[in-house]
């Protein structure tokens, strides 16, 4: 019988970050109950493999959770599948939809968030689908094969993934971005431009600068995608990737401060007491800049569920490592680390055969963030190294990170770290 | 028993790095950290990735993918996304070569 009378740990959300909070906290040595809350049907999960490999069916469903069962039930963490429905920060409790209520020790929102969708005519119908969790991946992968024309919108991580794993499944693809260019202000033009010729050599039909205007039903299936431009395009399905609202319903009800997402500082407090926010969902101080961000990646819900975790037992930790994110498509791999949006110029080193990295240096010529592109795995290791210098915060001379030469193991290695 | 599989001349791999080694079926990573030798299994325990494309700093490995991170002398897991523990087998260097001991090696070779 579940104990809900003394306050325990509560998490809201068991996506990636809620499930390692979880475990961070029994590694953390809380012994008490741990609510863990999630409103999806699934253990909680990692999400790389849902535009990738679980779309070309390469993994299953159960080969992206995070944790065994197992390892949950010996964890004695207590899974509820209920939508909550309050967060009372006087009285610290929340209120289920069932009407049960949870009093908690410390309590962490990783609500997460839901896909954006577009706001024409026919964005509801069923033909047209977003990517957001393991159940939306597993609708797109049935209408995903070879014969069939997939319509992507958005020219960001999610739709150039998925656009590659259906080209991979022999389908036609057409991807529309309304931007001039692919992968908007994350990732430099030149790196972008790569990332085109790549998708085209790999037969997509890429348009930039245009938008859809309006999805019809076309008989005898699919729909018709009218264009901005006055053209259309005929499609099977189309995938919606035009980015994610941060869940901040629950804790813009309670009061907590919310801007771009739930604002909270470098130790992950949200402006209530005894409340922490951690994941996609969480706006928090930018390790290098101090300047406020928010994160929708892997590394920032792995990271930030262990320093969550540890303050909510007493902990003082803060977040500390650089933003970094990774997005494989085809044979190629792209990795931006650090916060380039500091930068005001880049020195790129050429790797040979187009792989490259393009250091982002601020007026000061301080390195604040990498970005790489190159086939995998034969740059990582190069990759790898350039994220540990920004890691590091290391001060290498602008002709050092551009001269090949010059080995980013030694610069490493190097103690002249920026203050 | 004491039977040792030559891999390479101890030059081929460089100081604080690793090298990918196939050898009768399974593949193995066999790393230099200044004049030592270490040998793993060479595909890391959470996502089947070769470990020869990663890092070596010092004496840990990490998984060019997801960070999994594994000390090269005993195997040992370093915290998540990796939980389970390397195998580790006995490496040496002898007369200039860098020599791997596996068991159910064959009489012969």
């Amino acid at each position: 019988m579940t104990d809900t009378t003394t306050p325990g740990m509560v998490i809201v959300g068991a996506g990636h970050c809620g499930g390692r909070a979880a475990q961070a906290l029994r590694e953390a040595g809380w012994t008490g109950t741990i609510h863990l809350i999630g409103m999806e049907r699934h253990l909680p999960y990692e999400r790389p493999p849902l535009s990738k490999e679980l779309l070309t069916g390469e993994k299953t469903a159960g080969a992206c959770q995070l944790r065994s069962a197992q390892a949950l039930i010996d964890d004695g963490v207590r899974l509820h599948t209920q939508r909550v429905s309050a967060l009372d920060t006087a009285r610290r409790c929340i209120t289920l939809a069932n009407g049960q209520v949870l009093p908690y020790h410390r309590l962490l929102l990783a609500t997460g968030g839901s896909a954006r969708c577009l706001d024409i005519p026919g964005a509801d119908l069923p033909e047209v689908l977003t990517l957001r969790t393991v159940d939306d991946a597993l609708l797109l992968s049935q209408r995903l094969g070879a014969g069939r024309h997939l319509l992507v919108v958005g020219g960001g991580f999610i739709g150039l993934e998925v656009a590659a794993s259906a080209r991979r499944a022999g389908m036609a693809v057409t991807l529309v971005e309304g931007a001039p260019r692919l992968l908007g202000r994350a990732v430099p033009a030149d790196i972008a431009a790569r990332a085109q010729a790549l998708h085209q050599a790999h037969g997509v039909d890429l348009r930039l600068g245009v938008l859809p205007t309006a999805i019809v039903p076309r008989q005898p299936g699919g729909v018709r995608v009218q264009l901005n431009d006055g053209s259309h395009v005929d499609a099977d399905t189309v995938l919606v990737g035009i980015g994610m609202k941060p869940a901040t319903a629950l804790a813009h009800a309670a009061g907590l401060t919310v801007a771009q997402g739930i604002v909270v500082d470098a130790g992950l407090r949200t402006s209530a007491p005894e409340v922490f926010a951690a994941g996609d969902v969480a706006e928090f101080p930018g390790p290098l800049s101090g300047l406020p961000i928010r994160q929708e990646t892997w590394f920032n819900a792995e990271t930030q569920a262990r320093v969550a975790a540890h303050n909510m037992v007493g902990g003082h930790e803060v977040v500390h490592q650089p933003p970094w994110f990774w997005s494989d498509q085809y044979d190629h791999q792209l990795q931006v680390c650090g916060e380039p949006a500091m930068g005001t110029h880049t020195v790129v080193r050429e790797l040979g055969d187009g792989d490259r990295i393009a250091f982002h240096l601020d007026a000061q010529e301080r390195l604040v963030g990498m970005s790489a592109w190159g086939l995998a795995p034969r740059c990582l290791k190069e990759v790898k190294l350039a994220r540990l210098l920004v890691e590091r915060r290391i001060n290498a001379r602008p002709a050092d990170l551009h001269d090949p030469a010059v080995k980013l193991k030694a610069l490493a290695a190097s103690t002249a770290v920026l203050t | 028993m004491n039977h040792w599989t030559d891999v390479c001349a101890l030059d081929a791999i460089d100081d604080e790095d690793v090298l990918r080694f196939d050898h009768a079926g399974k593949t193995y990573a066999v790393y230099r950290v200044e004049d030592r030798v270490y040998a793993t299994d060479g595909l890391c325990t959470h996502e089947k990735i070769h470990l020869a494309d990663g890092l070596v700093m010092d004496h840990v490995i990490e998984c060019p993918k997801h960070n999994g991170r594994f000390d090269i002398r005993d195997g040992r897991a370093l915290g998540a996304p990796v939980c389970v523990n390397l195998r580790t087998w006995p490496a040496r260097v002898h007369e200039g070569q860098v020599q791997i001991q596996l068991e159910a090696a064959g009489p012969h070779d």
